[in-house]
């Protein structure tokens, strides 16, 4: 019958992928506007207040579910960019790897500056 | 009235091309594209095209009209000519077989997908199922399709995965024997569609809606199925 | 064997309408091995435009109905040359027919306590006893003939029917015994030509109404199966009996339901008098088909038509309401807005009667089995040879048919035939194999094309076919006239066997089915002249300015054209239902 499946897509099925692709939306909605609301309070802004932000746990929290949302969301869409263009196997398996190294590298590299100061 | 036809015919013509016939239109009367076309046909017999009902029910005459998928029959010629020039195409998407006929077994492969019957596990009683008319208007809007394909082919997801994205056309049908209040395999209906292709491809970008020659909205119906889609899941 | 393909099956089917499509259901289910050959995809067939509904004495509307009553009705409108027995079949079935409609899904219109909705339709009472309007016709709205194509095709897939979809039938093949044992073919998209063998051939072609200029009927509805069962020397039975349908849209010809007039519309002329009045007191708009048209026809003549030209007569509708409209005939408010540039919430919808339906066809009994007549006059089997639907003449139609009785001669008698056949093929049914020269033989249309360089276009010699019979044949007829329409026929099917094929491609080539439907037109718009000059009397469909009476001592039979000596002869008509007294002839008032 007629199930499509898939073993490169991110959540095995299809409504999970489109579910995790709103709510990693939703997330970094809320994260742009945090920043930009700390950003207005704060004219004039030093690096100390900036990085005392950063220097709070529940800061450094929020700012890992966004980067973690970041990868979840461009790999979703980036998985579904490739599979309408790209018709031949072998290119797009190797450009979705390049994605997914990409993502695992900025989440990874974005974990060590939360944590590394 | 300058006519521009795509034309091929795969025994006779290396590459498709286009070609440009002036034609005679009586006064005082809107011609449908689909008079146009047979006016055409007795000058030229090549010309080649599907036509039957030539009402808009039967959904065999579907094509690309100055740049908008619909159906030649219903379509007056006063409705879509630019610049005193009609250009006729084949539906976009589809292989061509010749001229203005378009392949269109991917098109019902996917409609076929969908299961498009109704299935009810219960023994039949020995008059007609009851069915309250409120139950029986979720129905409309969804069953009137005639599967002319204008939706589908006007749909890039359709065009990108014809053979994994169902297209508005059969998902629209998906949803109307999910909305049944006399089908008893919605589980098993929902379990189907439920891959990143089958029903998620579609962006609702709407050119189904815009194009649809009956005036049905198949991304309306898409976002019940995916609302279902999500209540089974959550 | 030739060198041509051979495809087997136990039975074909020919035609992927209701009819077709339900007796291939029928044989699929039974695990027949059956195909259905459609030389369109199956939902495009003409079944789809089909609006109003599919009568039936479901007691829905009445709990008190009867089919008996539907019976009585259909007898009579038939003006009593309807076999009684198949009527009785046709209503006492229907039921279940319906039912098992409904099962697969068809989407039915509802009433308040969940039921099948039914409207009033022409020729509806309750009996011999009681004219009272009744309500009878079963619908989904407006479009009950789409819903029912579409709820057919989707049972089929269902079971996994085979379809050859875009396949044109060519001709019959007979062997030496003179059985029918299957069919040659033409798969359009490819060119590619078949033989399709098989014990039992279906023909549910459906409908010939484009032998006429102004009709109803679809571009495709070309009367295939009547021309090829006629090209095989086997009669044809009542084929003077067109139906013209009140309401063609006026200059374009596609229907307006009699549901428009079910629901409470009117025919009104250019003096704004609604004149069904004078003609039918009783039943008024809703009389018998066959005396609405005339009606009109007469209006028009004394000079109350509408319009610059005074030709055709206003349907009005806008009484009813918006709401009514958008609710039961939303369909309908379509169409006049695209054909007649007409709102009917705001204006009347201008109307002429147009040529709608074939009451005659192939002969059968009530399994489908086609039927001819030995030379005693008595009824023979053609062996091998089934038909269904608007082909076939059972006949519950006789002279006239009523509204929402085609859709379920349909699924009554499609469902029959399959029935029928799968029995005969259990009981052990074989026929003996065609040689090569019978096949050749079925082929020597397409071989005539193949060299056709020189001669008359296919559309021109089309167009004065259809004006001939439109001119001559319509809804009023005369003996001098129509003998001038035979002659001119004559002269037509001359030009029909010199026609020229220009295109010789094989790839979708529409130019060489055109060119093979224009023989079949021919053929049945033949047998329809030759027939009508013969039935001298008026009946149902068939008026003469002539012989304006019905002649019930000699004519109380059903014609039977025989297509090698061009002869008519009769045919008994059945008055013996197997349940009910029979319904006697009496005069026919509305």
């Amino acid at each position: 019958m007629g199930n499509v499946s898939s073993v490169t897509n991110l959540g095995r099925s299809g409504v999970a992928d489109w579910l995790m692709q709103r709510v990693s939306a939703y997330v970094l909605a809320l994260y742009t506007v945090v920043l930009f609301v700390f950003i207005i309070a704060n004219p004039g802004m030093s690096y100390d207040t900036w990085a005392g932000l950063f220097g709070q746990t529940w800061m450094r929290i929020v700012t890992l579910m966004a980067l973690l949302s970041i990868g979840a969301h461009a790999w979703v869409g980036l998985w579904t960019v490739t599979t309408d263009y790209m018709k031949s196997a072998l290119p797009r398996f190797l450009v979705q790897a390049a994605c997914g190294l990409t993502m695992f590298v900025y989440v990874v590299w974005g974990i060590q500056i939360l944590w590394g100061f | 009235m300058l006519v521009s036809l795509y034309r091929y015919n795969p025994e006779a013509d290396n590459a498709p091309f286009m070609q440009d016939v002036e034609v005679e239109l009586p006064k005082g009367k809107d011609l449908m594209v689909l008079d146009v076309l047979n006016l055409l046909k007795e000058k030229d017999v090549t010309l080649s095209y599907r036509r039957s009902c030539r009402e808009g029910v039967c959904g065999s005459d579907g094509m690309n009209m100055n740049g908008k998928n619909g159906l030649a029959c219903i379509t007056p010629v006063s409705q879509v000519i630019k610049k005193d020039k009609l250009v006729l195409r084949p539906l976009p998407g589809l292989p061509v077989i010749r001229d203005l006929v378009v392949d269109m077994s991917l098109f019902y492969k996917q409609y076929e997908k969908v299961m498009p019957y109704l299935v009810n596990d219960q023994p039949a009683p020995a008059i007609e199922r009851l069915q309250t008319p409120e139950d029986r208007e979720k129905l409309d809007g969804l069953y009137e399709c005639i599967l002319c394909a204008c939706c589908s082919s006007a749909c890039p997801s359709f065009w990108w995965n014809p053979d994994k994205f169902i297209g508005p056309a059969g998902l629209l049908q998906a949803y109307r024997f999910l909305a049944d209040s006399r089908d008893t395999a919605q589980a098993e209906r929902l379990a189907e569609l439920d891959d990143p292709f089958s029903v998620f491809r579609c962006r609702g970008i709407m050119n189904c809606v815009s194009v649809c020659p009956k005036g049905l909205n198949p991304t309306r119906a898409i976002g019940h199925i995916r609302n279902l889609l999500l209540q089974r899941a959550t | 064997m030739s060198n041509i393909k051979t495809m087997t099956f136990d039975a074909i089917v020919i035609g992927g309408g209701g009819a077709g499509m339900r007796a291939a259901l029928q044989l699929t289910e039974t695990g027949v091995k059956a195909a259905c050959i459609t030389k369109v995809f199956p939902t495009r067939s003409h079944t789809v435009s089909a609006q109003g509904g599919i009568t039936c004495a479901i007691a829905s509307a009445d709990p008190n109905d009867d089919w008996r009553w539907h019976m009585y009705d259909t007898v009579k409108g038939s003006d009593y040359i309807a076999d009684q027995d198949a009527v009785e079949y046709m209503c006492s079935v229907g039921p279940q027919a319906v039912f098992e409609l409904e099962h697969m899904g068809l989407p039915f219109s509802r009433t308040e306590q969940g039921r099948i909705y039914q409207r009033p339709f022409g020729g509806q009472s309750k009996g011999p006893n009681d004219s009272t309007q009744a309500a009878r016709t079963c619908a989904a709205a407006d479009r009950t003939g789409h819903a029912l194509l579409h709820t057919l095709y989707q049972a089929n897939l269902k079971r996994g029917t085979t379809f050859l979809s875009e396949w044109y039938a060519v001709d019959l093949v007979k062997n030496a015994k003179n059985e029918v044992v299957g069919v040659v073919a033409i798969e359009i998209e490819t060119g590619e030509v078949a033989y399709i063998k098989a014990k039992a051939t279906v023909l549910a072609t459906g409908g010939a109404g484009r032998i006429y200029a102004s009709t109803t009927n679809a571009l495709i509805n070309t009367g295939d199966g009547i021309g090829m069962a006629l090209r095989a020397g086997f009669p044809m039975q009542d084929m003077e009996m067109w139906q013209f349908h009140p309401t063609g849209i006026y200059g374009a010809g596609t229907l307006v339901t009699e549901g428009c007039r079910g629901e409470g519309g009117y025919l009104i002329n250019s003096e704004g008098e609604r004149f069904m009045e004078r003609y039918a007191p009783n039943s008024k708009d809703l009389a018998g088909r066959d005396v609405v048209a005339r009606s009109m026809v007469i209006e028009i003549l004394e000079g109350r038509g509408c319009g610059p030209e005074k030709d055709h007569v206003l349907l009005k509708l806008d009484h009813l309401g918006e709401e009514t409209l958008n609710l039961r005939l939303p369909g309908i408010c379509e169409l006049s807005k695209t054909f007649a540039h007409v709102d009917p919430v705001k204006e009347p919808v201008p109307v002429v009667p147009t040529c709608h339906y074939m009451m005659g066809g192939i002969p059968t009994n009530v399994g489908g089995q086609a039927l001819t007549q030995d030379d005693d006059g008595k009824d023979q089997p053609i062996r091998g040879l089934f038909a269904c639907g608007e082909a076939a003449c059972v006949s519950v139609h006789g002279a006239n048919r009523l509204g929402g009785n085609s859709l379920l001669d349909l699924v009554v008698f499609g469902r029959a035939a399959g029935l029928h056949i799968e029995e005969q093929l259990r009981n052990g049914f074989e026929v003996d194999g065609a040689s090569d020269a019978d096949i050749k033989r079925a082929m020597a249309r397409l071989d005539r094309l193949a060299n056709a360089r020189e001669g008359e276009h296919v559309a021109a010699v089309r167009e004065d076919l259809q004006t001939c019979m439109q001119l001559y044949f319509g809804v009023f007829r005369d003996g001098e006239s129509m003998d001038k329409g035979l002659q001119l026929l004559n002269e037509i099917g001359e030009r029909v066997r010199n026609t020229r094929l220009t295109d010789t491609s094989n790839v979708f080539n529409t130019a060489r089915i055109e060119a093979l439907e224009l023989d079949n037109l021919f053929e049945v718009a033949y047998a329809t002249a030759v027939s009508a000059v013969e039935r001298k009397e008026s009946r149902g469909a068939h008026a003469r300015n002539d012989f304006t009476e019905r002649d019930d001592e000699n004519w109380l039979k059903h014609s039977l054209y025989f297509p090698l000596d061009k002869r008519v002869g009769k045919r008994d008509v059945n008055f013996s239902p197997k349940t009910v007294d029979t319904f006697q002839p009496t005069i026919r008032s509305y």
